[in-house]
């Protein structure tokens, strides 16, 4: 468990903006009528793409919205790693990927770029616009070591990659996500020998075909009822 | 050819992404197609052949698909729904599998969740997708507006059989990949995992029949009934049947994720598909073969090791979802567990006493262990602690914690005692510290 605590300084309220608003109930749709409760996570997803973070005054501003007790949407808040309740850089967060597999190819050393280009973890810099943090497994082993910065993953990096994306965020430009050593996604680098069969994408698959092992049409008497 | 497994028997053919991801593609690629045919068919039919198919479920258990889904009542009953619930809370440290699929095939996964859902006689399907995959989420939200957009799911469908699929998305909680947590997360609570029974088929998503499932597992559905149980299960050896994706990161020349008969020989693998073992074969030290949870096994173990479920268990580890983590020669082993130790600190949800004090505590030990500043005694110790926690939580998480540490201690005990005998040596002795503070 990690011990989160809701930020000391807090805004005195909080609006959801139009935009926000309007994905939230998209969101609230998705579930059966008596449970809006579903929609807390994206909700508090979706206030934190607006704010940049959660405050306290979001979490009653959901609760009431959702027509459940504070204390439960205070508990999801923190119980979830994903919500941040302390602002954030406002030109790059980076989540740096710090468990096993990125760390045997190298997450140590984005650490330290990190450390001596942002500072120290979880801090924001001196302007504002970075901080970092290590996460854990972000599921984006086979393009180690990696790191999610503003929520897309930039993978496949190394210290000078990683120096470079850093130096064009604070240029003001967007370095384009995925892999930075020219890999389409998780394939072996300019190496694949797997799916170059050419009739796999002719359209031949699309052709009608014969389920097989079909039970004959005049004995299919089980067929479950509809509900 | 490379590996066992011809292109003309790959389920997951856009898994690098390299083709059209849309629906377009994904039917000139065989998805979608006869689907109305096998729903037609009936709920029985699909279970069926399912099982026979040797489906084992992709998400770490194995656990026989076609028998879970035949768990499910067989009639809906006192207007309770029934639902269908995707795991795609992909958090296992080494599995990065469903992540592909679900952003370059997605519509493998909502024609199996349409499958799915009419064998348990289910009209709604939430995939629960972890909340870092951002784009991963915009993307199956994108494919399934398609689907949407053609007929292919929803009301009065082309396909016969009334089917919402929704999107929700997690906060970064590994413990939601437990299918009772995740149920709680999608409830919007907490996701700390609910005691069982009652099992999910009989009270699960809103005290509902609910069966939770893999997204890899779902996502195969469709390509097995469209090319017959038979030609599934003519892969691998008994019992470990089938194509799966393995997904082998750390110290190989290239990492990947890849599609390969079960049963393929570790050797063929890593050679076949990822370049071999950084500085050749005779580099290899050690192999966690089946994602963060799972002991770790030696290099001497892996000559001629089949990937499969039932090989892995009697060498006491396990394929769980086929995440291969390959170390070689350079690696500090007791640094790299230390540092899963402190994963499962931090994923722990705190419920259960022994998961939330033990994880910390191993962690700790581990940390002095990886130093060396422990002392020799303590490894018992540790080793005790682990079978503690191990079988006395809710979840698996205990034993996820503990098994990487028990792991690590039946290969490679003398390195870290090596480890520990080499950090006194450089110390002053004990007795001296005693002199200087009497003086």
């Amino acid at each position: 468990m990690s011990v989160r605590r809701l930020a000391k300084d807090q805004p005195d309220s909080f609006d959801f903006s139009k935009d926000t608003l309007k994905k939230a109930q998209w969101w609230i749709a998705k579930y059966p009528d008596n449970r809006k409760q579903s929609a807390v996570i994206p909700l508090l997803w979706l206030v934190q793409k607006q704010e940049g973070w959660v405050s306290e005054p979001s979490l009653r501003v959901i609760a009431e919205m959702l027509g459940m007790p504070v204390i439960r949407v205070l508990e999801v808040a923190t119980f979830y790693t994903m919500f941040q309740l302390s602002p954030v850089g406002r030109v790059a967060f980076v989540q740096l990927c710090g468990t096993t597999p990125c760390m045997l190819r190298g997450a140590n050393d984005l650490n330290s770029v990190l450390k001596k280009k942002i500072g120290e973890p979880h801090h924001l810099s001196k302007d504002g616009n970075f901080s970092w943090e290590e996460v854990e497994c972000l599921g984006a082993c086979c393009n180690a070591p990696m790191a999610a910065i503003n929520d897309y993953y930039y993978e496949d990096l190394t210290p000078q990659l990683l120096t470079q994306i850093l130096d064009d965020f604070a240029a003001g430009k967007s370095p384009k996500p995925g892999s930075h050593i020219g890999r389409k996604s998780s394939e072996p680098k300019d190496a694949v020998h797997t799916l170059t069969d050419p009739k796999l994408y002719d359209g031949s698959a699309a052709k009608k075909i014969v389920i097989p092992n079909l039970p004959p049409k005049e004995t299919n008497p089980k067929k479950a009822p509809a509900a | 050819m490379v590996g066992i497994l011809e292109d003309k028997d790959r389920i997951f053919t856009n898994l690098y992404g390299l083709h059209d991801w849309g629906l377009e593609g994904a039917k000139t690629r065989g998805c979608w197609n006869g689907v109305k045919d096998m729903l037609d068919a009936g709920s029985g039919w699909i279970i069926e052949n399912l099982k026979a198919s040797g489906m084992r479920g992709r998400g770490g258990a194995g656990f026989p698909t076609g028998l879970k889904w035949s768990f499910m009542p067989k009639e809906v009953k006192d207007g309770r729904p029934h639902y269908l619930v995707v795991n795609a809370d992909e958090s296992e440290p080494g599995t990065c599998k469903d992540r592909e699929i679900m952003r370059h095939d997605p519509h493998l996964l909502i024609e199996g969740c349409m499958i799915a859902s009419r064998s348990m006689l289910a009209h709604a399907c939430y995939i629960y997708i972890r909340g870092e995959y951002v784009q991963e989420r915009e993307r199956l939200e994108a494919a399934i507006k398609q689907a949407y957009e053609a007929k292919l799911i929803g009301k009065n469908n082309v396909n016969g059989w009334d089917f919402d699929c929704h999107v929700h998305h997690g906060g970064g909680a590994y413990i939601c990949g437990e299918e009772t947590a995740l149920l709680e997360s999608l409830e919007g609570k907490k996701g700390q995992p609910r005691l069982k029974p009652p099992f999910p088929a009989g009270a699960g998503l809103y005290g509902m029949p609910t069966t939770v499932n893999n997204v890899e597992s779902i996502a195969a559905a469709g390509t097995i009934l469209r090319r017959g149980a038979g030609w599934f299960a003519g892969f691998g050896r008994p019992n470990n049947l089938g194509t799966k994706l393995f997904c082998v990161s750390g110290h190989v020349n290239l990492p990947c994720n890849v599609e390969e008969a079960m049963s393929i020989p570790f050797r063929k693998l890593i050679e076949d598909h990822c370049g071999g073992v950084r500085g050749g074969w005779g580099n290899l030290k050690a192999v966690i073969p089946g994602g963060a949870s799972v002991p770790m096994i030696p290099a001497s173990a892996c000559e001629d090791l089949p990937m499969d479920f039932d090989a892995l268990r009697e060498l006491k580890s396990g394929l769980g979802t086929a995440a291969v983590i390959v170390m070689d020669k350079d690696t500090d082993l007791v640094r790299a567990i230390a540092r899963l130790s402190y994963f499962y600190k931090h994923e722990s949800c705190g419920q259960c006493t022994p998961c939330r004090e033990g994880t910390g505590w191993m962690w700790r030990v581990m940390e002095r262990m990886a130093t060396g500043e422990a002392e020799m005694k303590e490894i018992d110790t540790l080793l005790d602690v682990t079978t503690q926690v191990e079988g006395h939580t809710i979840c698996a998480l205990g034993d996820a914690a503990a098994w990487p540490i028990q792991g690590l201690f039946r290969h490679f005990r003398g390195e870290v005692e090596d480890r520990i005998t080499s950090y006194r040596a450089g110390k002053p002795h004990v007795a001296g510290h005693t002199l200087v503070a009497a003086e």
